[in-house]
C-alpha cells in the first residue's frame, strides 16, 4: 500500500457544489481542487485535485490551524464549513446559485458564478484567500486584468473569469493569482464570487445584500426541489442526499446525466485505472429513470429520457457505450501527460475509449427505460416508436456477437451473459410494449429469437458445477451484474438458479460487508488491484429484499449507507480494507443504487417489491 | 465611378439588410471563434430586458433596423458625392467603425440603462461589463474585428448600392 501523499486529500474529504451544467468539488480546507466551466467536461479551471502544484485551486480558510466541521444547509446543495481556530470560529458558505426559472427573466445573470460566503461567528479570525486558476486542464496561466471596483479580469478564448472580493484582493505572480488576507470580528461577513461569461459582454456578479438574496434564494429552490421527493422511509435522509446530489450531476440544457463530475480520479492508487467520468452511459439509463420516477421528480425523468432517445438517435441502430451531455458522440481519449495524476496516479486522462465499444447490455437497459417511460407517460412518440424498433431488430441481428460487456473491460470481447440476458430482456419489453400497443413489432419473431437467447443463456451462462450464472459463456467466474436478473425481470430473485447464484456472490465477491463487480484476478486488461464497488452492495441489498429476507436488506443497507462520507456522498469504489473512497467521486450511478435499493426495502416491506416491471417471467 | 441622380430607398434598404447580415455573421463567427465577446444584439437587446434570451431576439431585430438605417446614410453620402465605388463605402466604413469604437463605446455606460460604470461597481440595475476604450474589455482583437466587419459593411454598399433593386 502506498503511503498517503500529504498534498492531496483523500477523496471522501471533498463535498460537491453545482448549479446542474457544472460542479465544483470543495475540500475540508476551504479549497476548491476541481471546477470545470461552463459545462462538466469542459477543461478545467482548478485542477489541484490531479496535480497540486500546477492545478490551481481557490483557498478561502482562516490563516493558522483549525478543526474543521462541515454539512450542507439542511436539504439543499449549499454547503457550509466550520472552522474553529484558537481564536474565533468561521464559517465558510459555498454554492453555485441557481434559482427557479422565472429569476432567470428578472434579472442579469452571469453564465457561471461561485458564491462563496466568509463571516466570523465568534472571536477574531483571520481569514486568508488564494484564487490561482489555471486554465485549459492547467495548460494556461491567466492573466488578471485589475479593474477597481468592478474586480479582476481574465478574457481567454473568447471567454472571461472574473473574481469580485469583499476581501482585498492583490495580484501576485505575475498577475496569474490573487491573494488577500482580513482580519474579521465576530459579527463580520464577507462575499467572494468567481463568475464565468463566453460570447458577449460579460454580467458582473453582485456582492452585499444582493449575494445574501442570491443565497437565500439557491436555498430555497434546493429546499423546494427537495421538498418534492415523494419517498417516505426510514432511509429518507440518505435518499434525499442521493437524490440532491443526481440532481448536481444533471446537465440541465439536455437533461443528461453525467456518471460523475470528474476525471481520472484513480480505481487504484498509482494504478493506471484512471477514466473520464464526465460522460453519460446508456448502462444506467433504465435504473436512473426508475430513481427519478420513483421519487417524484417526472420533470427530470421525461427530460432524461428526451435526452437518452435524442442521442441514440445519432447513432441507432447502433448504440455506444455513452454520450457527451449534447449527445455528441465522438469522445476521443487523449492522455494530460503535464499533470502527475491525483497522489501520483497517472495518467491523467480526457475523453474515453471505452465510447465505441460494442456493449449488447446497452440494447436491454435503453428499451427498458422507454418501457419504464411508457409505464408513467402513457405515450410514445412515432420517431420513438421507429428507434425502438430499429433497436430490436439490431439485436436480432448482433446477440449472438461476443461484446465488451457491461464493465467495459478493455481485455477484448466475450458472450457475456448479462449481455446475453439484456437482450432477451429488450426483446421481451418490445413485445410487451407491442401487447400495450404503443408499437408494431414482428412478435413471432421476437420472441422466437427470445427463446433462443434464454436457451442460450441457460445452456451456457449457468455453470452447474459451481450451480451459478457466470460472467461469460462456459465460464466459472462471477459477476455482481448477474445480481440485476432479477430487476429486469429476466429471472424472479427465488428462483433456485438465482438463489445459488446469489450465494455464490457472496462468497467469492464480498469483503468486508462490501462487493467486488468481479474477481480481483480477472483479466480486465489491467495489472492493478482495483477497490470494492458500492454500486453491487446496493443491488445486493435489493436481492435480498426481494428474497424476502428484510431484517438482513436493511442491516445490509444500513452498512452500505456507512460507507458514505460525512455528506452522504459516494465515490465508484470503497477500499473494503480502509473505508476510503477509490475512483471519480461523487458517482451518480452509485446514488441511483442507494435509492433503488431504499425503495425497493421500502416497498418489500409492503409487499410490492417484484422487479422493474410489473409481470416477471416465473422462470 | 457610378452617376447617382437620386437616393433610391429601395436599394439602401435592400443591401444595408444584406450589408448588416454579413457584419453579424462576421461578428458572431469572430465570437464564436474566440476572437472577441462584443455582440452587438445582446448590448442594444439588453437596453430593453434582463431576458438574456428576449435580449438577444430584440437586439437582433434593432440591429438589423439600425443597419438598415445607416445604409440610408451611406446612400446619401454616395448621392451627394453623385458615385459610388467599393473603396469609397470601404471609407466610409472606416470612419462608421472608428466612431463606434472611440466615440460610442466609452460613452456607452451612459447611454445603457443596464451597463455598469467603469468609474464604480456593478449595481443590482447595472451589471453588464463596460466595453471600455476601443472596446479593448470584450477581448484585445475586439477593435480590429469590429472595424473589419464595418470596413466590409461599407465596401458591400458600395458594390452593390449602385446596382439598384428593391423598388420603394
Amino acid at each position: 500500500m502506498r503511503r498517503p501523499d500529504a498534498r492531496y486529500a483523500p477523496i471522501e474529504n471533498y463535498a460537491l457544489i453545482g448549479d446542474c451544467a457544472s460542479a465544483a468539488l470543495v475540500g475540508k480546507d476551504g479549497a476548491i481542487d476541481w471546477l470545470c466551466w461552463p459545462r462538466f467536461d469542459s477543461p478545467s479551471v482548478f485542477a489541484a485535485l490531479l496535480d497540486a502544484e500546477r492545478g490551481g485551486s481557490f483557498q478561502v480558510r482562516p490563516a493558522g490551524d483549525a478543526t474543521v466541521d462541515r454539512r450542507y444547509v439542511g436539504e439543499t446543495n449549499v454547503l457550509e464549513t466550520t472552522f474553529t481556530t484558537e481564536t474565533g470560529v468561521l464559517r465558510l458558505t459555498d454554492l453555485m446559485p441557481v434559482g427557479p426559472p422565472e429569476a432567470y427573466r428578472r434579472e442579469l445573470w452571469p453564465t457561471r458564478e461561485i458564491l462563496r460566503r466568509v463571516e466570523c461567528v465568534e472571536g477574531t479570525v483571520t481569514v486568508r484567500v488564494v484564487c490561482e486558476p489555471r486554465l485549459d486542464y492547467a495548460q494556461i496561466d491567466p492573466v488578471f486584468d485589475d479593474r477597481g471596483a468592478q474586480g479582476f479580469f481574465c478574457n481567454h478564448d473568447g471567454a472571461v473569469l472574473m473574481v469580485r472580493s469583499e476581501v482585498p484582493l492583490r495580484l501576485a505572480s505575475g498577475q496569474s493569482v490573487l491573494r488577500g488576507e482580513q482580519t474579521l470580528q465576530a459579527g463580520d461577513r464577507r462575499f467572494l464570487s468567481l463568475a464565468y461569461d463566453e460570447d458577449a459582454p460579460a454580467v458582473l456578479p453582485l456582492l452585499g445584500d444582493h449575494a445574501e438574496r442570491k443565497l437565500a434564494r439557491t436555498r430555497n429552490y434546493w429546499r423546494d426541489w427537495a421538498a418534492q421527493c415523494e419517498y417516505e422511509g426510514p432511509y429518507r435522509d440518505a435518499v434525499v442526499r442521493s437524490a440532491l446530489t443526481l440532481k448536481l450531476m444533471t446537465f440541465a440544457p439536455s437533461g443528461a446525466v453525467v456518471a460523475a463530475p470528474t476525471t481520472s480520479l484513480p480505481e487504484a492508487i498509482g494504478g493506471e485505472r484512471n477514466w473520464d467520468y464526465r460522460y453519460c452511459w446508456l448502462r444506467d439509463a433504465a435504473l436512473t429513470l426508475r430513481a427519478l420516477y420513483e421519487l417524484g421528480y417526472e420533470e427530470e425523468g421525461r427530460a432524461f429520457f428526451s435526452w437518452l432517445l435524442h442521442a441514440t438517435r445519432l447513432t441507432a441502430p447502433d448504440l455506444q457505450v455513452m454520450y457527451d451531455v449534447h449527445g455528441n458522440t465522438n469522445l476521443t481519449e487523449r492522455t494530460l501527460s503535464h499533470l502527475e495524476g491525483y497522489r501520483q496516479s497517472p495518467p491523467v486522462r480526457v475523453g474515453n475509449g471505452a465510447y465505441d465499444q460494442l456493449q449488447l447490455d446497452t440494447y436491454g437497459e435503453l428499451v427498458s427505460a422507454a418501457y419504464e417511460f411508457v409505464q408513467r407517460e402513457h405515450t410514445l412518440d412515432d420517431w420513438h416508436r421507429r428507434l425502438l424498433v430499429s433497436l430490436g431488430n439490431e439485436v436480432c441481428a448482433r446477440w449472438e456477437e461476443p461484446d465488451e460487456g457491461i464493465w467495459e473491460v478493455r481485455s477484448g470481447r466475450h458472450h457475456h451473459t448479462f449481455s446475453k440476458a439484456m437482450c432477451w430482456v429488450a426483446l421481451e419489453r418490445l413485445v410487451a410494449l407491442h401487447e400495450e400497443g404503443y408499437l408494431t413489432v414482428p412478435v413471432e419473431r421476437y420472441r422466437a429469437e427470445a427463446d433462443d437467447i434464454r436457451t442460450a443463456v441457460e445452456t451456457h451462462g449457468y455453470n452447474e458445477d459451481i450451480e451459478s450464472y457466470v460472467a461469460t459463456f462456459g465460464g466459472d467466474r462471477l459477476d455482481a451484474s448477474l445480481l440485476l436478473l432479477p430487476t429486469y425481470g429476466y429471472k424472479e430473485a427465488t428462483r433456485p438458479r438465482m438463489t445459488s447464484t446469489f450465494a455464490r456472490i457472496h462468497e467469492e465477491l464480498g469483503q468486508n460487508g462490501l462487493l467486488h463487480r468481479y474477481p480481483p484476478d480477472t483479466d480486465d486488461g489491467f495489472t492493478s488491484e482495483e477497490g470494492a464497488f458500492g454500486l453491487c452492495s446496493f443491488w445486493d441489498e435489493e436481492m435480498f429484499a426481494r428474497l424476502g429476507r428484510l431484517d438482513e436488506a436493511r442491516e445490509k443497507l444500513g452498512e452500505t449507507i456507512g460507507y458514505a462520507n460525512d455528506l452522504g456522498l459516494f465515490a465508484e469504489e470503497i477500499d473494503p480494507d480502509t473505508g476510503a473512497f477509490l475512483g471519480n467521486f461523487p458517482q451518480a450511478f452509485t446514488h441511483v443504487g442507494l435509492i433503488n435499493a431504499a425503495i425497493t426495502i421500502t416497498k418489500a416491506e409492503r409487499e410490492e417489491a417484484t422487479t422493474l416491471y410489473e409481470h416477471p417471467t416465473p422462470q | 465611378m457610378t452617376s447617382l441622380i437620386t437616393l433610391k430607398f429601395g436599394p439602401a434598404l435592400l443591401w444595408g439588410l444584406f450589408a448588416t447580415g454579413i457584419l453579424t455573421l462576421l461578428m458572431a463567427t469572430s465570437q464564436g471563434l474566440g476572437w472577441s465577446r462584443i455582440s452587438f444584439p445582446y448590448m442594444i437587446g439588453s437596453m430593453f430586458t434582463s431576458h438574456r434570451g428576449r435580449a438577444m431576439g430584440v437586439g437582433f431585430a434593432v440591429h438589423l433596423a439600425v443597419g438598415m438605417s445607416f445604409a440610408v446614410l451611406y446612400a446619401l453620402v454616395f448621392e451627394s458625392w453623385q458615385w459610388a465605388t467599393w473603396w469609397l463605402g470601404g471609407l466610409l466604413g472606416v470612419f462608421h467603425g472608428l466612431f463606434l469604437l472611440v466615440v460610442l463605446m466609452p460613452a456607452l455606460p451612459d447611454l445603457h440603462p443596464r451597463m455598469a460604470s467603469k468609474h464604480h461597481g456593478p449595481t443590482p440595475t447595472r451589471q453588464l461589463e463596460p466595453p471600455g476604450f476601443l472596446a479593448l474589455n470584450y477581448g484585445h482583437s475586439t477593435p480590429v474585428l469590429t472595424l473589419a466587419a464595418h470596413v466590409v459593411y461599407g465596401i458591400l454598399l458600395g458594390l452593390f448600392y449602385p446596382l439598384g433593386g428593391a423598388v420603394l
